[in-house]
């Protein structure tokens, strides 16, 4: 894949190097939001970053265009308003699994149903990072958090596919190690007119992978590479097979049409 | 931007650098070997693809294109 | 100009779209669904946008996403909306985001009396958030007021870069009266102004002489970087003490230091009355009605009627009172306004309070009866 070479326009150097932790996976992320946009060539004023609350919550500062940092897990309905006010605008949701799954589940559902003009890019490191590595609903079963240190007794939800079923036009789910799925992943979803979600499973060697066992940054690099499998791969495993692997690619990809289309054509006088 | 096998196309930012080793982990071509501080080294560049995956892996922006930014 | 016959709903919602509100995001409750429905049709053919959210913690948040997209906008709920809003409330203040919130309000804690009025959100309004800060709340007692001061909401968010808060209640919210609409042109409404000079050296929240920002819209060349974490003049993220003092010190003093520039209190009655009534919104006018009476009776009496009661008018209470050695709070609540007042007078004035919380109205005589009673 090549490389956009305008894609340090879109970052605030000077506010680097970041808070993330050394081998945390939010930067690989964020990078590749950086060569999408470089790529599509959008202009700077007409771009905001949103973000929640928590490491990802961070990014914001990093980019030299508009940001907003909303309230924990509200960021989509806040952009609910930016975006019908604001319809050219591009927005880029970069949420937490707390923001996509527990505090701001039910917008981010209703953001989907909406079929809102957004792009949410999910950082689920399984975990709450910044208040020292408590469970997330996208925990999966059995693994230790800071709360959990006998194994999480809760089932994982999985946010990619409560999305696809709310309506969304383009899901998809990969991890911070396959980089060129990555940028791919989001450059289509930049594309896509209507909601669009990009699962990103990230590394948080901190605490995630520390408590697990996982190891840093490149061992964490390693455990996706070896964890995850491609969703046609996936789909052939047996039931028990499953439960030793993560599924990761495209969900969906359908043309609806957005909120504001819809809501325009209903207002008519 | 054009590939050239057997050249490394990169610098590395020291003052972004977190030393997570990532780089040096993961390139398919061992191009990196890893300093007493873990920090990375670029000590095979001739071996390099051309492959850009330490580029799009580095979280911290410190691998970046001579060029840029 | 026109006349119009409205309820206090309807008219709230027409001078907030005569305003300049181009933007509505809510969550259907008691008493205030009317307000909702009106917006549903009639925004759209003033080109602005209705939308229903899930709840009104994200109705409270696309009011502020749509403040920041560049258009003025409102929400409406009642205390259980209310009390879920106050989050997002603490981040428009913090983010200086202009918005206005009206709160119709019911009876009661929690669920309450849905249809039954209420003044007992006073406080909530005030210190409902997390974190020093100060707010404007403003009390409407007719629907003409509800019309008159629903705008003037909008013009302050502006000035002043602030949520501002509409009470009104479940009585005023149905009551039908006459009132004048005047005409668009004759309306003075605050637009925003947009920021001048190279779009480099912006600072979003470099604040004005006043401790006023400046905030462009997101899609602007001028960059709005906006966080409910502390901040830098640039929206830069700090946790510098410098940083947060100087932050919360201005948020404080860009309103409670302009607050005679607010709706000023209204005063009826005999000048430099012995009897003074304070009181606000639908209770006003029961006690204004009971004070004529008492004022039939020989009773020397007045009413002060706050239209602004945050930042608690002080300096106009003070003055309008300082012939007075008898003061009586009129309120359906507790005591909330009543503690103000107390905290405020001088020691030596006998502050009394009519109060009502069965989630019925105050009634005139009542009133007459309390005044007699304090004699
Ligand atoms: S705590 Fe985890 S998620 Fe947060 S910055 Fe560190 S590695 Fe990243
Ligand atoms: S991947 Fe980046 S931050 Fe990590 S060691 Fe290599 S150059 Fe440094």
């Amino acid at each position: 894949m090549d490389i956009p070479v305008r894609y340090g326009d879109y970052i605030d150097w000077d506010q680097l190097p970041h808070l993330w932790c050394p081998g945390c996976g939010n930067g690989i992320a964020l990078k590749g939001v950086a060569l999408a946009l470089a790529e599509l060539n959008i202009p700077l004023h007409k771009l905001l970053l949103a973000t929640g609350i928590g490491c990802s919550g961070r990014a914001g500062n990093y980019v030299s265009f508009h940001s907003f940092d909303g309230t924990h897990g509200r960021t989509l309905a806040f952009c609910t308003g930016i975006n019908v006010t604001q319809p050219d605008l591009k927005i880029i949701a970069f949420l937490g699994d707390g923001d996509c799954g527990a505090i701001g589940g039910n917008h981010l559902l209703h953001a989907a149903r909406r079929n809102l003009n957004i792009t949410v890019i999910e950082i689920n490191n399984f975990n709450y990072a910044m208040t020292g590595g408590q469970f997330s609903p996208t925990t999966p079963l059995s693994s230790i958090t800071s709360t959990s240190r006998k194994g999480k007794a809760e089932y994982a939800m999985d946010t990619a596919s409560l999305v696809a079923e709310a309506g969304a036009n383009y899901v998809a789910s990969t991890t911070v190690y396959h980089t060129s799925q990555l940028n791919n992943f989001i450059k289509e979803a930049l594309l896509t007119r209507g909601f669009s979600f990009v699962e990103v499973m990230s590394s948080c060697p901190t605490y995630y992978g520390r408590y697990n066992h996982i190891g840093d940054g490149p061992e964490m690099m390693k455990w996706f590479k070896e964890k995850t499998l491609p969703r046609d791969k996936y789909e052939k495993l047996s039931l028990e097979e499953k439960q030793n692997y993560i599924e990761r690619g495209k969900l969906v990809q359908r043309n609806r049409e957005d909120f504001l289309t819809t809501y325009k054509k209903r207002r008519k006088k | 931007m054009e590939k050239k096998k057997g050249k490394f196309p990169f610098i590395i930012e020291e003052r972004l650098c977190k030393k997570c080793g990532i780089c040096v982990s993961h390139c398919p071509a061992k191009v990196f070997t890893a300093g007493p501080g873990n920090e990375p080294r670029v000590t095979n560049p001739r071996k390099c693809t051309g492959c850009n995956l330490c580029f799009f892996r580095c979280p911290d922006f410190a691998i970046q294109l001579e060029v840029s930014p | 100009m026109k006349k119009m016959f409205l309820d206090g709903n309807v008219a709230v919602a027409l001078g907030s779209i005569r305003a300049g509100a181009r933007f509505f995001a809510g969550y259907p409750i008691s008493p205030v669904s009317e307000l909702a429905e009106f917006c549903s049709h009639e925004m759209p053919k003033a080109g602005g946008i209705y939308v229903q959210m899930e709840d009104e913690i994200a109705a409270i948040a696309a009011v502020i996403g749509a403040s920041l997209g560049g258009k003025k906008a409102f929400t409406a709920t009642s205390g259980p909306g209310f009390s879920l809003m106050q989050e997002n409330i603490g981040f428009a203040s913090m983010a200086e985001v202009p918005c206005v919130i009206i709160n119709g309000q019911r009876f009661g804690l929690s669920t309450g009396v849905a249809t039954k009025p209420g003044q007992s959100d006073i406080m909530q309004a005030r210190w409902g958030r997390h974190g020093d800060q100060s707010i404007i709340a403003l009390t409407p007692a007719s629907v003409q007021e509800c019309f008159d001061l629903t705008l003037e909401a909008f013009n302050l968010a502006e000035r002043f870069s602030s949520p501002v808060i509409v009470l009104t209640d479940a009585t005023l919210a149905h009551l039908k009266e006459r009132i004048r609409v005047p005409d668009p042109a004759e309306i003075k409404t605050v637009k925003r102004k947009e920021p001048q000079g190279p779009p480099e050296e912006y600072k979003p929240y470099q604040p004005d002489e006043r401790g006023i920002p400046l905030l462009s819209y997101f899609g602007s060349e001028y960059i709005l970087k906006v966080t409910g974490l502390v901040h830098t003049e640039k929206g830069n993220v700090s946790s510098d003490p410098g940083v947060c003092a100087s932050l919360i010190d201005r948020l404080e003093r860009k309103i409670y230091d302009y607050q005679e520039e607010l709706p000023p209190p209204r005063y009826y009655g005999e000048e430099k009355a012995e009897t003074v009534l304070i009181s606000f919104g639908i209770s006003a006018r029961a006690a204004r009605e009971g004070m004529r009476r008492a004022l039939l009776e020989g009773i020397s009496s007045g009413l002060i009627q706050l239209q602004t009661v945050w930042p608690f008018p002080e300096g106009a209470i003070r003055r309008l009172s300082s012939h007075a050695s008898k003061v009586i709070v009129v309120e359906m609540n507790r005591g909330q306004v009543t503690r103000e007042v107390e905290r405020i007078l001088p020691e030596g004035v006998e502050v009394n309070s009519l109060l009502r919380a069965d989630s019925e109205v105050i009634y005139p005589r009542e009133v007459l009866e309390k005044i007699k009673e304090v004699q």
